[in-house]
């Protein structure tokens, strides 16, 4: 089993035996007991439950829901990174440390505060509503809060490689003529692009399946304002155990794939990276 | 996390000539308004509103929240959660770690990637997985049954849930700090007569003590506040099965506001200890890979 140069290190079959039952036991067994629930299921009651009007309309949103959310996170983690960065003001430290906020904060206790900030009577949520915006218990809600889990994960992905984007570079495009803007569409963009998807991958894998704080702001309408974790807990709630492995399934291989992009991408930024070296 | 190297690059930024001209100082104003802005709305307003919402009626009413039986009991069964996880977690995370990082054998990155699975997963299939093993209709359902063991809809079921949940938190913090770190010290400790443990304890865990605390950190902050999964799991009995997190919703959809929030204002503080705690260790030289 252990191959490559001989180390003296003791442990190894204690440690890797530990390691391959703990993680058997924790995660492999479950895995298999879903997989196999779904593959035992009939194929019509399967499709039943997979591919139901009310299953549909929850994919559209969990689906739909995660990758705008991931997109703004694109967007504003870009801009985030950049401002902490390249820039020096009062309080970066302390917006430096507030970005992990998501990562620390229950998803429970975000799901109830943006509800309460965004209601109707909230504070933030009084003054949209003037202007005909609602957020709380519409879409938007389940946007908002996709966005706000997924924040970190696109910033601390953009942030390292931002830091590491060649100014020499920059200052050459720009001394050879080209505005900031360009330099950001030639020069910035390219060079942190990798990093920029995983971002953005990273973002749309959290949100996908994020359950807790959504459900709060979300209003829960089914056809509407349900997404497919929440319909997943309705179905188990029944009873309905091969109807929610059935949905489950098809989440997991979404995860499969999401985590299957982001081995990918993370191979070709490393490849870029020692190419650049070279 | 990024702080020690953007400040060298900020000193590098300010001795560049040439670039404060009025439209990148227009853009410089513009782009650290709109950050502001957005992480104002999206995480300082709702952390505000927690308090703000949880002292709505009066410190008395606040602290009374605390004095109902069921509340107190979620945090127990929070408290006695980690307790339980977090060192089990840590101790799986520091095997895994000593097998993945010190020796070289195949289906290593097939490893990892299934020790990082749980957090690709959404919590509610992290909680089903478990509804379908221990389930009354799942594998071992009726077993348990007829031995007279609950697991689902009882505490054994919450605790294994969040174990699956925080699974990885240790092992991928310490992973790549171990490879970096490499074997050299402990190799030679080993060569000069050092026991195995008396190298793990002597050598090893000095090295990456900052790691293994960050982990450890993380890992709590996940085992206390999750939700998805323990909600599938807990059956929410109140007094029994409830979490913190738990019987936030249950007050909530009480309309208890004053209570539901007071109990998110206990878990704000622990979020707000975590980066603390976070930014200490990063601060004391740990940097995260």
């Amino acid at each position: 089993m252990r191959d490559g140069q001989p180390t003296v290190l003791p442990g190894f079959g204690l440690t890797l035996g530990f390691t391959t039952f703990f993680l058997s036991g924790v995660v492999l067994l479950p895995l298999a007991a879903l997989v196999l629930r779904a593959a035992s299921t009939p194929l019509h009651q399967l499709l039943d439950a997979v591919a139901s009007p009310r299953a549909l309309a929850s994919y559209q949103l969990s689906f739909g829901g995660a990758l705008i959310a991931a997109c703004i996170n694109l967007v504003f983690g870009f801009i985030i990174a950049w401002t902490l960065v390249r820039y020096d003001f009062p309080g970066r430290k302390i917006m430096d440390a507030v970005i992990d906020m998501p990562f620390a904060l229950p998803t429970a206790v975000s799901g109830i505060a943006l509800t309460a900030v965004f209601s109707i009577h909230g504070w933030l949520g009084r003054y949209l509503d003037l202007a005909g915006i609602h957020i709380a218990y519409t879409r938007l809600g389940v946007i908002l809060a996709m966005v706000l889990i997924g924040m970190p994960f696109a910033v601390r992905t953009m942030q390292p490689a931002l830091l590491e984007v060649q100014r020499d570079l920059e200052d050459a495009a720009e001394t050879l003529g080209a505005g900031r803007w360009h330099v950001l569409r030639r020069v910035i963009v390219p060079s942190v692009l990798p990093a920029l998807l995983t971002g953005f991958t990273l973002a749309f894998a959290r949100a996908l399946g994020e359950y807790g704080s959504v459900i709060f702001i979300s209003g829960n309408l089914p056809m509407k304002t349900e997404i497919t974790p929440l319909l997943i807990v309705i179905h188990l709630e029944e009873f309905d155990y091969q109807g929610a492995a059935a949905l489950g399934f098809v989440m997991l291989a979404a995860s499969f794939a999401v985590l299957l992009t982001i081995n990918l991408l993370q191979a070709w930024g490393r490849g870029r990276m020692v190419r650049r070296e070279r | 996390m990024a702080a020690g190297a953007a400040a060298g690059s900020l000193e590098e930024l300010a001795s560049r000539p040439g670039r404060d001209t009025l439209w990148s100082a227009l853009a410089r104003r513009c782009l650290i308004g709109l950050s502001l802005a957005f992480l104002t709305a999206l995480l300082l307003a709702p952390l505000a509103v927690v308090f703000a919402a949880a002292f709505h009626d009066g410190l008395q009413k606040y602290l009374q929240s605390f004095a109902d039986r069921d509340t107190q009991a979620a945090i127990r069964l929070t408290l006695a959660t980690a307790l339980v996880v977090v060192p089990v977690n840590t101790v799986f995370g520091l095997a895994a770690a000593w097998a993945i990082a010190k020796f070289e054998f195949r289906g290593k990155s097939l490893l990892i990637t299934l020790i990082d699975l749980p957090i690709a997963v959404s919590p509610v299939i992290s909680g089903m997985l478990f509804v379908l093993l221990f389930g009354m209709r799942g594998w071992f359902g009726a077993w348990l049954a007829a031995n007279g063991i609950s697991i689902i809809f009882a505490i054994p079921g919450i605790m294994i849930a969040t174990l699956f949940v925080t699974f990885p938190y240790v092992a991928r913090e310490l992973i790549p700090l171990m490879q970096q770190l490499g074997n050299d010290e402990e190799e030679v400790a080993i060569t000069l007569g050092a026991g195995a443990w008396m190298t793990f304890f002597r050598v090893t865990l000095p090295k990456i003590r900052w790691g293994l605390l960050y982990g450890v950190i993380l890992c709590n902050a996940r085992a206390m506040g999750e939700f998805g999964a323990v909600s599938v799991i807990s059956g929410h009995i109140r007094g029994l099965t409830n979490t913190m997190p738990l019987a936030i919703e249950a007050l909530y959809n009480d309309y208890d506001l004053t209570g539901a929030f007071a109990v998110a204002s206990l878990l704000t503080l622990l979020a707000v200890a975590t980066l603390v705690l976070k930014s200490l260790v990063e601060g004391a030289g740990y940097r995260r890979r």
